[in-house]
């Protein structure tokens, strides 16, 4: 991939945020929006009708194929229910357990905890990115506290967070937070030292205040960069919620995961993670669609 | 901070007015502090007056500091020694009504053709309404209409660098610079772009100073055209065009014509 040629050697190399998800693709980064030339139109070119027909029925295909494998080696192998549990058996436990209430209710929590995380994470590595970005000093400063609280994996201070902020919900936030924090704030920094010094300096000329310059450049043509930030932070804040609850809680789908495998209810484990995924898509769909509706520009 | 939609009055009488510069350098040095290299002397000791409504032409060699001249002359930047006064009062920030065009057109790609020629207006706290319909105004003076809700994106160069152009005009400054506008233009293009800033400059009187690579360009244009030499820049020629105005293109191949251009070329080249 190739590096984003603004930014500068000290930090790595972001997320870019041009990744097409209608194409499936996530993580191919490309830098059309660094170029000044019309992008390639971003649908593809209508194709025959079977083949339309065809594309859109992949998905279900490949899915319905995926469930038949999974059932078939459950019964070739004549595994039992704690080792793994068939699809019919895993959706009659879905099906109880939201009928009972409790998943949604535990499903709540956790998106509570991933939301609230989210939120505090963004907020803070935002701000911090701002000043790193406009004071050489601050970055002087924060940088090694900054790379080294990365180097820490989130599982060997998540343990520290719940002793010190007890089982509930501010631990599971701030880890989650904490684990969102450093995609947003090099993305935030990226973005930001990508601003053009051209349009820094056409603004100067015609007298623009620091907040105008900042609403009116920098916030937009910093948006793409710290969207992508916000993109990887959403995924991540779901992970970090649920590092939480499996080293202390009493609710929540990662509490409900690790209650599954003492019990040796393999197919609630299931169910949870599967909770926990659509969580993650439902984020990820949404950062995407508002990447969708402010980026509309670039189209 | 309000600002006047209609143009300005015109200027006092020549005799009351030609005298006093409206722009002008007194002995400005500039020099790029070196960071890991030597500090580069862009300028030394230049100076030079503008007066109201004359359009001078800057060219030189490249890198003779011909864009540090411009922009130490829009306060973009601090000169080293020396100072810029802009109606006799020292210059120490950019001003409205100096406006200033950048080599390349600048534009903000999130935002429409209209939406960026209406920027300066905004910044200023105009109402949407006027700012409107004056930017538009603009717009069909470069003669962008129907592109007004065009992004930078779908623009020539040409088109993009006439949006700068608009964009520059919009709050009515009484001084242009102008930094190669049409460097990035073919001969065609940038022969056109220059009759149509003509054009601009005698409907709305403005002062213009305009650096330039091409010595044709800077003779059909300009009142006077300043040759610099190279780094440190200074003036080594102030050259009055003497041609009568209005002026076109066939005037180039008149003797006179040639005359000029080869004094410009052999004053750049006489390094
Ligand atoms: N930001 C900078 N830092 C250090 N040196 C610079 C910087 N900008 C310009 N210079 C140096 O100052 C000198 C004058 O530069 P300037 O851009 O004013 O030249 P110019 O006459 O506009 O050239 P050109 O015709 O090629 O645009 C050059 O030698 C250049 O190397
Ligand atoms: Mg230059």
């Amino acid at each position: 991939m190739a590096a984003l040629p603004l930014a500068r050697p000290r930090w790595p190399v972001p997320i870019a945020p041009e990744t097409d998800v209608s194409r499936g693709s996530c993580f191919m980064a490309t830098l059309e929006s660094q170029s000044k030339y019309p992008a390639p139109p971003r649908r593809a070119a209508p194709r025959p009708g079977w083949r339309r027909l065809a594309a859109g029925a992949a998905v279900p295909l490949s899915l319905l194929a995926g469930l038949a494998a999974w059932e078939a080696i459950v019964r070739l192998n004549q595994l039992p229910a704690f080792m793994l549990p068939g699809p019919v058996v895993v959706w009659r436990r879905l099906l109880e357990v939201l009928a009972g209430g409790w998943l949604l209710w535990h499903a709540g929590i956790t998106l509570g905890e991933i939301l609230g995380g989210l939120a505090l994470g963004v907020a803070g590595a935002t701000l911090v990115g701002y000043g790193v970005s406009k004071s050489p000093a601050l970055d002087h400063v924060l940088t090694p506290y900054i790379v080294a609280s990365q180097a820490v994996p989130i599982v060997a201070i998540a343990p520290l967070l719940v002793l010190w902020f007890g089982v509930g919900l501010r631990s599971k936030v701030l880890i989650c937070a904490l684990i969102v924090f450093f995609p947003v704030l090099i993305n935030t920094v990226v973005g930001l030292r990508s601003v053009e010094p051209d349009l820094r300096d056409m603004l100067r000329t015609l007298r623009a205040t620091r907040r105008q310059t900042f609403a009116k450049l920098e916030v937009p043509a910093a948006l793409p960069v710290w969207l992508g930030g916000l993109r990887v932070g959403a995924t991540l804040a779901v992970i970090g919620a649920v590092v939480g609850e499996f080293v202390g809680a009493d609710r929540g789908l990662g509490f409900l995961i690790n209650f599954g495998r003492g019990q040796y209810d393999t197919a609630l484990v299931l169910v949870a993670s599967g909770a926990l995924v659509a969580i993650a898509l439902a984020l990820y769909g949404l950062v995407a669609a508002c990447e969708r509706v402010l980026l509309a520009w670039r189209a | 901070m309000t600002i006047s939609l209609k143009p300005r009055p015109a200027p006092a009488p020549v005799s009351a007015q030609s005298h006093a510069p409206i722009l002008a350098a007194e002995q400005l040095s500039y020099t790029y502090p070196g960071r890991g290299y030597d500090p580069v002397h862009a300028l030394e000791r230049i100076s030079l007056a503008v007066a109201p409504r004359e359009f001078v032409c800057v060219v030189g060699p490249s890198g003779c500091g011909k864009s540090t001249l411009l922009r130490l002359l829009a306060a973009l930047l601090h000169p080293t020694a020396g100072q810029v006064l802009f109606e006799g009062q020292p210059l120490l920030e950019p001003r409205h009504r100096i406006g200033f065009v950048f080599q390349k057109a600048n534009l903000m790609p999130w935002r429409t053709v209209l939406a960026n020629v209406q920027l300066p207006l905004e910044l200023q706290g105009l109402p949407q309404a006027p700012a409107r319909q004056r930017a538009q105004e603009l717009i069909d003076l470069v003669g962008l209409a129907g592109f007004e809700h065009a992004r930078p994106r779908g623009l020539s160069g040409g088109m993009e660098q006439r949006v700068a152009i608009a964009r520059a005009l919009v709050h009515n400054p009484d001084v242009l610079l102008l930094d190669e506008p049409f460097g990035a233009l073919d001969a065609l293009t940038r022969e056109r772009m220059g009759a149509e800033l003509l054009r601009i400059w005698q409907a709305r009187t403005k002062t213009v100073v305009m650096v330039t690579h091409s010595i044709p360009e800077a003779l059909l244009l300009a009142d006077r055209v300043l040759v610099l030499s190279p780094r440190p820049g200074r003036v080594r020629l102030a050259l009055e065009v003497p041609l009568p105005r209005p002026r076109h293109r066939d005037m180039e191949y008149s003797p006179e014509f040639a005359a000029l251009a080869r004094q410009v070329r052999e004053t750049i080249e006489a390094a």
